[in-house]
């Protein structure tokens, strides 16, 4: 099976880690990888921050980028959420009859990493090793945007060694939130303190998402207190074997 | 008691982030919002679980929502009809001046001099409390929560729980301090039976009320008021004179309807079967309740959010509360840093639309965009998709003046537009920032204080600096290297 990447501008920029594990796990489950060379971002950030002419033309751009491509996956729910959510608005709106038309033929193979795994090729067990206590924080935008459900659940409960301890309130948000983190920093601080809360308390090792952007909000508060715990992509978990542990950052 | 919180006017309220810095430095008021919204919530979820046909109901409710917001002139019409017919007196005011001089003369002409209020939040919206007390009428509350808050001089906030952000030892302080009760318990029954002691003589002597009303009935002409305690029903029932404030959106085309809407509000608004006490009353009836009976219907900028169609949803709202109780936002800072008597994610759309944009801003980025406010709406109100076209309309604000030129957000999001634009441009800001940011990454790759913006992050939290190589850049290299 072949399949494209579409990285998204912050794991490029800040958690390249997280790519080459999707690059080693899709690779090791027998798929032809791609990585289109002129992607950037999907306009999410500008599209949550009300900047909706700038959204309006990353999300063209990332259409004509795609528009021949067999499948799509992505390491972050947030932006597939993005393209799922916001994409038909944005071309509505526009009112471009072609983009609609290729975006429509586009959206059914556009896959956030779990669903990947679980619908596409559908597997649970990726062959994956990591004998740690791992939490998992259900983003809100798998959650209650792409409605993911168990997937990550059933693809971490088949890693070798992995105890996955239940999270307190797994619904609800860390606090991030985009710009919302900068423009309202003491309220989704307050947040993020909640979260942390629950979040320690289940003693793990390591919280896992399939977002990074929560999890940076996360792990930057764990190193900030210099909490007995951190965060990693569950790509990484589930890139990891027993010869080869997971790439983490310092 | 003033404690400081800033009256609820949207004109005259500071900033969202700003105003919710004295509640998040507030411990004793952000345990009392955790506490009952978690109380509120568990027992919502319990009795939604026993409803089967939750889902149906919700997309039944919002059904009929939508049907009366698209032909909403010919229902509030056929409800002026029958309301009329059966004795009623309908009044239409254009914004909060009109209905509080229509309420005034209604009352002037009464010659009273006091009225018994039960809970209205529209009453709150117009300002009428104040409106009142500069005519010389003395306006009494009487829904227990509005009785605490009038007496401690506090403001709402919350819409179903206005007191919501006292627990009952603040509640006997204020009772004993204004009733002269020095010996109050702060037992649950102490205190509600301190509140009766105090009132029932005023429900038996101010022969006038007001109300506001939870539904009005097109085709029979009725108003339905759904309560707790009872206070609303003796307000309803025992004046002579009856005035009915009401949003223009209330109305709802037939009485078959109400089985819908009353079965997902009481369930939403505070985790029950049933409100306890539901009062429906159709016009006047001889020798039976208020003889007079008003009914003002409010626009007060309504008609404009009806003419926008994806705004227009929040005109489905029944006012239940839900999506405030599970706001991770409304959970950390209360109804008052909204600065209006609408908080939390209804009020984050509602204030501002209210306000025709020209404030309240910033509640529109209010929100963490989380969703559980659309999740939990039982009339499935897209609040995300509401507050993503009110922030696009501020940045549109915002693009009209030059003010922007200074706001480094701003500066910040139209260059990165810029260089999203290229992955060329992209990769060279990546490089960029990897400069940038080398001077303030220590030698454990993280960073721990930025200036500007970037303070605004690393006031809390750490930041990884940014990796030496792209994930692009290690891509290309392994291309190179035939992988």
């Amino acid at each position: 099976m072949r399949a494209s990447l579409f990285i998204t501008c912050y794991n490029d920029t800040l958690f390249p880690e997280t790519g080459r594990a999707v690059v080693r796990l899709l690779e090791r489950l027998g798929v032809a990888l791609e990585f289109h060379p002129k992607q950037t971002c999907c306009g999410q950030m500008h599209a949550n921050t009300g900047f909706r002419a700038e959204a309006f033309s990353q999300a063209k751009r990332f259409v004509g980028l795609y528009r021949e491509t067999e499948t799509v996956v992505v390491p972050s729910s947030s932006c597939v959420a993005m393209i799922r959510d916001q994409y038909p608005g944005l071309f509505e709106d526009l009112g471009d009859e072609t983009l609609r038309r290729d975006f429509a033929a586009l959206l059914p193979r556009i896959f956030e990493l779990s669903e990947f795994l679980t619908d596409r090729l559908g597997v649970e067990d990726v062959g994956a090793y990591f004998p740690h206590r791992v939490t998992y924080h259900a983003s809100c935008h798998s959650l209650r945007g792409l409605h993911v459900g168990d997937r990550p659940m059933r693809l971490l409960n088949k890693v070798r060694g992995l105890e996955l301890i239940p999270l307190e309130n797994m619904d609800r948000c860390c606090g991030f939130g985009g710009t919302f983190s900068i423009k309202n920093a003491e309220v989704s601080s307050a947040m993020l303190a909640t979260k942390l809360q629950d979040v320690m308390a289940t003693r793990a090792e390591y919280c896992t998402a399939l977002d990074n952007s929560c999890l940076m909000h996360l792990g930057g508060a764990m190193h900030r207190q210099y909490a007995a715990m951190r965060t990693i992509h569950l790509a990484q978990i589930l890139a990891a074997t027993e010869g080869a542990p997971p790439e983490e950052a310092a | 008691m003033n404690t400081g919180q800033p009256v609820l006017d949207p004109r005259y309220a500071p900033g969202f982030p700003i105003a919710a810095l004295p509640v998040l430095r507030n411990p004793q008021l952000r345990k009392n919002v955790a506490h009952a919204t978690d109380v509120i919530q568990s027992e919502r979820a319990r009795l939604i679980a026993e409803k089967s046909d939750w889902q149906e109901l919700r997309s039944a409710a919002s059904a009929i929502r939508n049907h009366v917001l698209e032909n909403l002139g010919s229902y509030l019409e056929e409800f002026e009809a029958r309301c009329t017919a059966a004795g009623g007196t309908v009044h239409w005011a254009s914004d909060a001046a009109e209905a509080r001089a229509i309420i005034l003369d209604i009352l002037c002409q009464e010659q009273a001099s006091e009225v018994i209020k039960i809970k209205t939040m529209t009453s709150a919206e117009i300002q009428l409390n104040p409106a009142l007390e500069a005519a010389g009428i003395h306006a009494y509350e009487t829904d227990l929560a509005e009785i605490i808050l009038q007496l401690g001089e506090e403001e709402p906030s919350h819409i179903v729980v206005p007191a919501l952000h006292l627990n009952r030892s603040q509640v006997r302080e204020i009772f004993a301090r204004t009733m002269g009760l020095k010996d109050l318990t702060d037992d649950p029954k102490a205190l509600t039976a301190a509140a009766r002691n105090y009132f029932r003589q005023k429900f038996l002597t101010i022969p006038t009320a007001i109300s506001g009303a939870n539904f009005l009935v097109a085709e029979t002409g009725s108003v339905a008021v759904v309560e707790s305690e009872g206070n609303g029903r003796m307000c309803l029932t025992l004046p002579r004179i009856l005035i009915t404030l009401a949003g223009i959106e209330k109305v709802l085309p037939r009485f078959a309807d109400l089985e819908v809407m009353l079965q997902l509000l009481a369930r939403s608004a505070t985790g029950e079967r049933m409100s306890p006490y539901t009062s429906l009353w159709t016009g006047v009836t001889a020798g039976d309740g208020p003889q007079r009976f008003h009914v003002v219907l409010l626009d007060n900028g309504r008609s404009s959010i009806l003419a926008r169609p994806i705004e227009r949803q929040t005109l489905k709202c029944i006012r239940c509360a839900a999506c405030l109780n599970t706001c991770p936002v409304y959970r950390q800072t209360g109804g008052h840093a909204y600065g209006s008597v609408y908080p939390g994610p209804i009020g984050a759309i509602l204030t501002p639309q209210l306000m025709k944009m020209e404030f309240a801003q910033s509640l529109p980025f209010a929100s963490s965009l989380c969703g559980a406010c659309y999740e939990v709406c039982p009339v499935k109100i897209n609040i995300p998709q509401v507050l993503l076209e009110l922030r696009s309309q501020v940045v549109n604000q915002e693009r009209g003046q030059a003010a922007w030129l200074g706001d480094l957000m701003f500066l910040g999001m139209k260059a990165a537009n810029s260089i999203f634009a290229s992955a060329r441009r992209f990769h060279a800001a990546q490089a960029l920032c990897r400069i940038a940011l080398h001077p303030f990454t220590r030698k454990d790759g993280w960073i721990h204080s930025l200036p500007s913006l970037g303070a605004k992050w690393t006031q809390t939290r750490d930041l990884r600096g940014l990796p030496s190589q792209s994930f692009r850049q290690w891509w290309a290299a392994r291309a190179k290297e035939g992988r």
